[in-house]
């Protein structure tokens, strides 16, 4: 650590206004604040003072995301050994194939994400800062195992343009970046992030795979008109708790509700996330789920999934707690975010449930409000004002 | 045409033509035209059939409104302006219909939908009927290729990387994309085909302009 010090020390003055490097004092910054708490602090007009920043906002959520990720590692590893028949494969080995294949995803993701934040921060002349920190996890742990890397970096640098930087960059986005890649990819190549054989790793070039294996999603299945789920062979049937451990194919951060759940709980515990947020979109969809369920076409086996069943399936749980709680993009007031988690919830099973062409919503659902969420503020906010002017006692004269 | 103090090509005269093309340009810098901008820039052949009408009807609806401005009782003036534009735009669909049905066929109701294009109203009403009848004429020159040009330059990003080829009246379908991209795992891009990315090709057009040339820069 003294040897960064003695060189961020020695070399500080070239960077600063007037020095050599003045241009790129705010890539210098970064790697001094990313190596050392900086020495700024705010002395005046902050009434609240608290020790959480933006970097160690965003390290906390690194953290929660990590159960999901390193399961997520397993299960690709797992679900590639099943279909292609060696279902004895041990734990180790399993991760250790995931691992290999999830990396580079990660590795893509970083540095086209960064590499886009270098050049705006350099151009502008602003200071980085940890934005694209939890973006870069996320939007790894949203894609198919077998998205080619090329794509993930043309959707995560089109996600950091048009989605962040047009905007002004970190915190001032309308859109949650990691799903807009997703939601580009979705769009521009449907055939590498929807369909039955991309979950699973090397099913789609068909290589060794055991007869008879399958890799749908449940939704993948329920669509095609399969009541009882099963998973990897057909007639392997799987109940409530295996969707909730979440050995199934997903999207790889997205299957284990327990996993996300005990990032959900880190979250809480650290008062990161909105728990309003994350409880009324699990309220929305077990409403609108039960809704479904209750009054749908008892033919239709997306109809017939139990509500409880739909919030452990598909990425309904990752996008309740990574997603819709992203403070920049959600709902900022108290009873707004009450409305948005609601609204994402019915929005998802609605979109997933009577929707043919995406058996999905949730990535839509959310992206949907994310664009609502400052409308809905608006409304409090003047519902607000308009109650505590009636109660003043203030006559307040509109001109 | 009693005074002779411009020459038919004088400095004056070109710049109504460059303006439009550059810093003064009906899409980008006037914001008018956006909607049928958004629609027929898939292809780049409807986008350059469809430049070339709006250039043909914007250049001589100004020519015909600048020449009876003196005439047009000012309270009726809209409806003469439509009538003059009407006309014109069902001459140019009619001759659309026999000599490029295919393309005709294409741009569908966009050709009578020129006829709302704000960029001829935008024009008639703030130039056409306050100048004499030639700057008037390059006038609506100018800005039918303004509009073109966007059209074009939106058209063949989004022809190019939604579809990977470009389709020139004329010459058809050039693939301009090889197959041996396509083998290694190139793949066309279809959001590209689809509107939204339409809006933000444009805007990234009109984000490298403004980026280029500050004095267009608007500021509150």
């Amino acid at each position: 650590m003294k040897i960064f010090k003695d060189l961020i020390d020695k070399t500080k003055p070239q960077f600063l206004k007037g020095g050599k490097y003045e241009k790129w004092h705010s890539v210098y910054e970064s790697f001094e604040t990313f190596l050392f708490v900086p020495a700024k602090v705010t002395n005046k007009g902050s009434h609240i003072r608290d020790a959480i920043d933006l970097k160690r906002a965003m390290s906390i959520v690194i953290i929660a995301l990590l159960p999901a990720l390193l399961f997520g590692m397993w299960n690709v590893g797992s679900l590639y050994y099943l279909s292609i028949g060696q279902a004895d494969a041990t734990l180790f080995q399993s991760f250790a194939y995931g691992f290999l294949k999830v990396l580079p995803l990660i590795v893509v993701s970083y540095g086209v994400g960064l590499g886009v934040e270098f050049i705006f921060v350099y151009i502008k002349g602003h200071e980085i800062n940890e934005g694209f920190l939890v973006s870069g996890m996320l939007i790894p742990m949203i894609m198919p195992i077998d998205i080619p890397l090329w794509m993930l970096a043309v959707a995560t640098a089109f996600a950091v343009v048009i989605g962040k930087e047009v905007f002004g960059g970190t915190g001032m986005n309308l859109l949650n970046p990691a799903l807009l890649a997703r939601a580009f990819l979705f769009f521009a190549y449907p055939s590498k992030i929807s369909g039955n054989t991309i979950w699973v790793s090397q099913l789609s070039e068909k290589k060794g795979i055991v007869d008879g294996f399958s890799g749908e999603t449940i939704l993948g299945q329920k669509i095609n008109g399969v009541f009882e789920s099963y998973n990897g062979f057909v007639g392997n049937k799987i109940g409530t708790w295996d969707m909730f451990l979440g050995n199934i194919p997903g999207s790889i951060g997205e299957t284990s509700t327990l996993a996300i759940l005990i990032g959900a709980a880190i979250l809480l515990y650290t008062g990161i996330a909105s728990f309003r947020i994350m409880f009324s979109v699990f309220m929305g969809g077990l409403i609108m789920g039960s809704i479904i369920y209750l009054f749908g076409n008892p033919e239709n086996a997306l109809h017939q999934i139990s509500p409880i069943q739909h919030l452990f399936i598909g990425g309904f749980a990752f996008g309740a707690v990574f997603m819709a709680t992203d403070p920049v993009t959600g709902s900022q007031t108290g009873v707004g975010k009450w409305i948005y988690g609601f609204l994402i919830g019915i929005f998802a099973i609605i979109i997933r449930c009577l929707n043919p062409a995406y058996p999905e919503g949730m990535m839509l659902a959310i992206l949907l409000m994310n664009v609502f969420a400052p409308l809905i503020d608006n409304v409090i906010i003047q519902k607000n004002i308009k109650r505590r002017l009636k109660r003043s006692p203030i006559v307040v004269s509109e001109k | 045409m009693a005074e002779k103090n411009d020459s038919l090509f004088s400095k004056k005269n070109l710049q109504l033509v460059t303006g439009p093309l550059g810093k003064n340009n009906p899409i980008t810098v006037q914001t008018l035209g956006i909607c049928s901008a958004l629609a027929i820039t898939v292809k780049v052949e409807p986008a350059i059939v469809m430049s070339i009408s709006v250039t043909i009807v914007v250049a001589f609806a100004n020519l015909l409104a600048s020449l009876i401005r003196k005439s047009i009782p000012d309270r009726i003036r809209i409806i003469v302006q439509l009538v003059i534009i009407a006309t014109l735009v069902i001459i140019v669909d009619q001759i659309l219909k026999a000599y490029a049905y295919g393309v005709s066929k294409q741009l569908s109701v966009f050709v009578g939908l020129i006829i709302t294009n704000c960029i001829l109203m935008g024009r008639l009403e703030a130039f056409a009927l306050g100048n004499k009848p030639w700057p008037s004429f390059l006038d609506g020159i100018g800005n039918g290729l303004g509009y073109g040009i966007i059209l074009v330059m939106v058209a063949l990003i989004r022809e190019l990387l939604g579809a990977g080829a470009i389709t020139l009246p004329g010459i058809g379908e050039i693939k301009l994309i090889p197959e041996s991209f396509y083998e290694f795992g190139y793949a066309n891009n279809g959001l590209m085909i689809l509107p939204p990315m339409a809006l933000i090709t444009l805007g990234i057009v009109i984000w490298v302009q403004k980026a280029r040339n500050k004095e267009i820069i608007e500021h509150k």
